[in-house]
């Protein structure tokens, strides 16, 4: 399931890890180009977000992830 | 040094200060003057959002950020270098490095398991963490390490990068040290804190009274301090303002125990003795002494009957400032030698706050009461730390 307050959710564990404004966590917005979000940023993202939504994520399901879009399908496909 | 070898003089062109008295050099220098407050001395003052931005705050120990706000304000203060990067080194200091992160990254893993622990934390924790910090912020590419020998690492920071000076490795260093350890974690204490009361070394009341026949343990501090250290002809011919030269340094091991000083305090006596052979002065040209004296009963007993040994009866005037700075650990002697360089270009000693009843025991001549002015010559600063670790440096008025 995901809604309004999924997004914002997932938005804040965003803009709190990676320090950027909130209107550049969008779902097209790209970790290493338009976060400047490095591996350990992403590491650190996926953390707060399985402390967040209750969830666990494995290391190999991150393969592939470069923006918040994908992380977002990750996560909601877990609720 | 063997006399034999030619080596560059070198001066120190920029202060920088991160202190629980102020932070600053006018705000540093003026507090030393004040009322010693009771407790644990935090430094108060300071919005790391003043020195690095937020994601680089959020991955920054508290003592990395104070590491590099102390050479922000040091660089500031020494204006532009004009020297290669490659030829500029970061020997900085701390006495233990992120304790902070550490204690809440064991938090994390008690609490939360072990998906709960930030990749962060080695490099966050990690000794080096304050100088590397520094040598990325500022681009400086010379050699980049960090000293780590408890109470003494600051002192030891300044006479290492002095050689490399010295030596022409480098045409200037970016020395100091930093140290905060005193943020616990939720509702638990710093485990610093709690570590340092349990073996009693802490004063009970939390009342700092170097050299006093009351003292009962130092008050423990967090801070930062940063010195730039500089090649004198380069610094003279870029018009730099030139607070004082450092004219020597020396490190010794007592080798006796992990926590007391040596009895007499014998591995003080050879660190200042080989500071001063070093500086090529005798004990006669000491014109003050900025102790180490750290308001533990066993440190300042040794402290002074080593300035005895070295100086005789009649001593330069002594002065410890942690009667109101408290005890900043691996920061502490780079603090000093800041508050030396001061205490020259004002011609005034800050007096031992705290120190109103001076122990019978301790004969060196305290300054106490109130500042003594003086003419300013050749200043001895003496840092001993747990381990064994003795650390001296000489600080003069530029005389040329």
């Amino acid at each position: 399931m995901a809604d309004d307050a999924t997004l914002e959710k997932f938005k804040a564990c965003a803009v709190e890890v990676l320090q950027v404004p909130a209107e550049k966590v969008t779902l097209e917005a790209r970790f290493s180009e338009d976060l400047d979000a490095d591996s350990l940023d992403l590491v650190e993202f996926v953390m707060a977000l399985e402390e967040a939504f209750d969830i666990s994520v494995e290391e190999s399901e991150l393969e592939g992830v470069t923006t918040i879009g994908q992380a977002y399908d990750l996560v909601t496909n877990k609720l | 040094m063997p006399k034999d070898i030619p080596v560059r003089r070198v001066v120190i062109t920029g202060l920088g200060v991160v202190s629980c008295v102020g932070s600053g050099l006018d705000r540093f220098f003026d507090g030393l003057f004040g009322e010693a407050p009771v407790g644990y001395r935090y430094v108060t003052d300071f919005d790391p959002l003043d020195y690095l931005d937020p994601k680089e705050a959020r991955q920054t120990d508290r003592f990395a950020q104070f590491s590099v706000a102390s050479a922000k304000m040091a660089l500031d203060d020494a204006g532009e270098l004009g020297i290669d990067p490659s030829r500029v080194g970061v020997i900085y200091a701390t006495g233990v490095g992120g304790l902070e992160t550490l204690q809440e990254q064991i938090t994390n893993l008690a609490e939360k398991g072990d998906r709960r622990v930030s990749p962060r934390l080695v490099p966050m924790m990690m000794s080096n963490a304050g100088a590397a910090a520094i040598s990325m912020r500022f681009g400086f590419r010379g050699p980049c390490e960090t000293v780590v020998t408890a109470c003494a690492s600051g002192t030891h920071a300044i006479g290492n990068a002095l050689r490399l000076i010295q030596y022409g490795r480098c045409d200037a260093v970016v020395t100091g040290g930093a140290e905060a350890g005193m943020t616990g974690v939720g509702d638990r204490q710093a485990v610093g804190i709690v570590a340092f009361s349990n073996m009693t070394a802490l004063s009970t009341e939390g009342t700092s009274r170097p050299f006093d026949s009351r003292r009962d343990g130092f008050v423990i501090a967090e801070g930062a301090a940063a010195l730039i250290l500089e090649e004198y002809e380069h610094a003279k011919a870029r018009g730099a303002h030139i607070y004082a030269e450092l004219i020597g340094a020396a490190s010794t091991a007592d080798a006796y125990h992990i926590t007391a000083p040596a009895p007499g305090g014998i591995g003080a006596i050879s660190c200042m003795e080989l500071a001063l052979e070093d500086a090529g002065i005798t004990p006669a040209d000491v014109t003050h002494i900025n102790g180490h004296g750290t308001s533990t009963p066993l440190n300042d007993l040794a402290e002074s009957q080593a300035i005895i040994h070295v100086f005789g009866e009649k001593t330069p005037p002594v002065t410890s400032i942690k009667g109101i700075t408290g005890h900043s650990l691996g920061a502490a002697g780079a603090i000093e030698a800041v508050c030396v360089a001061l205490t020259i270009e004002r011609g005034l000693i800050p007096p031992t706050v705290g120190c109103e009843e001076q122990d019978p025991e301790i004969t060196i001549d305290v300054v106490t009461g109130g500042p003594r002015t003086f003419t300013p010559g050749p200043v001895l600063s003496n840092s001993f730390g747990f381990g064994g670790h003795n650390g001296c440096i000489v600080i003069a008025p530029l005389n040329d």
